[in-house]
């Protein structure tokens, strides 16, 4: 496992700040895509995340970690958050989260699951579910930097309507592969029939081993553990093969 | 300044149970790691400790089984933000394993199969802190949990809690690990929340 520097910052303390909701876009039945405005914000590589502070009347507070979905952009960030049915914070930022609210945050963490547009090698993006989000931060930021490097996502999900970031998907970008693996509830079109990622999906649908590509799985634990076995099995290099997951 | 979230209530931990800043708890037992999970069998697994001339101690499985192990009940915290309570865990205390070994050194960098690296002061692993774990609740340690062994410091946050551990070198000079070095705190306790660099 090769070691990364966070550029810039290192030893800085990263410090709480406030942002405002400016805007929120529906993305499926119980996902949403929270748009803030973050003064002074440093910007961020594709990847990483922010921690969220939330505290109510009495003081009582909590944080919650979320991948940024947007490619860094000024004071603009954005988040895309899904309702946990038993959630602590995910229902409020959901649901009760309104244009004009505020929230403090601070960030960006992490730098090892993130893409910088010097790497020119082919990427592999595997997304179970909403583990999609900092890999459409990856694909945002590789349109936004002009970035030819090939991309080709794999996207498990379980059917049509969970589909996070339909249109741009849809629209897609020279040089990205979609494949969409729906493991409930396949639309008649689709050229496999439902089911869990396979290793045949990651053959037909990934790069071969020898192109040396950089594979970043998200999802939950149970995707991210068989997903990263088949790669592997498959002859991908451990140390090639970057994962986020969550959920117990 | 702090920012009261307009309709935000959130849930109280429940009685009698004491979180560090920041965290919350949690009664499922999240996977947090930055690779592809190792499968490593008990029959090739060896762990060594190195100090800090070069001197190397090492045991196989069946050397670690013959030593002399504790059942620790410990909470866990995890830096992206779950707690957990009351987790039991059967092991080796490192004060057993580190017995016989003479070391001047005060830094420990714990490696992994995988690759992966973390650093903790030699302190921290000794007097009753830290065990070399192969059981969690009853049952052989799982892969995506650390098995079959895994270091176990709870008083840290877990990410120095090294899973799939196979060595420790004794060190006079600290040296960061994986996480250390991305911007994660370089001691990390959480009751002073030390997540990330600077904090």
């Amino acid at each position: 496992m090769a070691r990364t520097a966070v550029p810039g910052r290192l030893g800085d303390r990263l410090c709480w700040r406030v942002a405002e909701v400016t805007g929120r876009r529906v993305e499926s039945p119980t996902a949403v895509t929270v748009v803030l405005d973050v003064p002074d914000w440093p910007g961020h590589l594709a990847g990483q995340h922010v921690d969220v502070r939330l505290t109510a009347e009495d003081g009582y507070s909590t944080q919650r970690s979320y991948s940024i979905a947007s490619a860094s952009d000024g004071q603009r960030l954005e988040l895309t958050v899904q309702r946990l049915p038993d959630g602590e914070v995910s229902p409020y930022l959901v649901d009760e989260l309104k244009p004009g609210d505020q929230l403090e945050l601070r960030g960006p963490v992490g730098g090892w699951f993130v893409w910088g547009q010097d790497q020119t090698e082919p990427i592999l993006l595997v997304a179970g579910g909403s583990g999609l989000v900092p890999l459409m931060c990856m694909i945002r930021a590789r349109e936004m930097a002009g970035s030819r490097a090939p991309f080709r996502l794999l996207y498990s999900v379980r059917g049509p309507d969970e589909l996070l970031y339909r249109s741009e998907l849809r629209e897609g970008s020279p040089g990205l592969d979609i494949s969409y693996l729906y493991t409930r509830q396949a639309p008649p079109d689709a050229p496999r029939p439902p089911g869990r990622v396979a290793p045949h999906d990651l053959v037909r649908n990934g790069w071969p081993p020898d192109f040396g590509p950089t594979c970043y799985v998200c999802g939950p634990t149970g995707f991210v553990e068989k997903a990263t076995a088949y790669l592997v099995l498959l002859g991908h290099a451990p140390e090639r093969v970057r994962t986020e997951r969550f959920g117990g | 300044m702090t920012i009261i979230s307009r309709g935000f209530h959130g849930r109280r931990p429940s009685e009698g149970t004491k979180l560090p800043p920041g965290q919350y708890e949690t009664n499922g037992f999240p996977v947090l790691s930055a690779g592809p999970t190792p499968h490593v069998e008990k029959s090739s697994w060896e762990l060594s400790v190195t100090t800090e001339d070069g001197r190397r101690h090492t045991w196989d499985w069946a050397a670690l089984m013959a030593l002399p192990s504790e059942s620790p009940t410990v909470d866990l915290h995890c830096v992206t933000k779950w707690s957990k309570f009351g987790t039991e865990w059967r092991g080796v205390s490192l004060d057993v394993l580190l017995a016989d070994v003479e070391t001047a050194a005060e830094y420990a960098l714990v490696t992994s199969y995988g690759g992966y690296t973390t650093n903790v002061p030699l302190a921290d692993l000794l007097d009753g802190k830290a065990w070399i774990t192969y059981s969690y609740d009853g049952d052989d340690l799982a892969p995506e949990h650390g098995g079959p062994a895994r270091l176990l410091v709870p008083h840290l946050y877990l990410w120095k809690s090294a899973k799939w551990v196979r060595g420790i070198e004794l060190l006079e000079s600290d040296t960061p690990g994986f996480w250390e070095t991305v911007g994660y705190h370089n001691y990390g306790d959480p009751w002073r929340e030390q997540r990330y660099q600077g904090d």
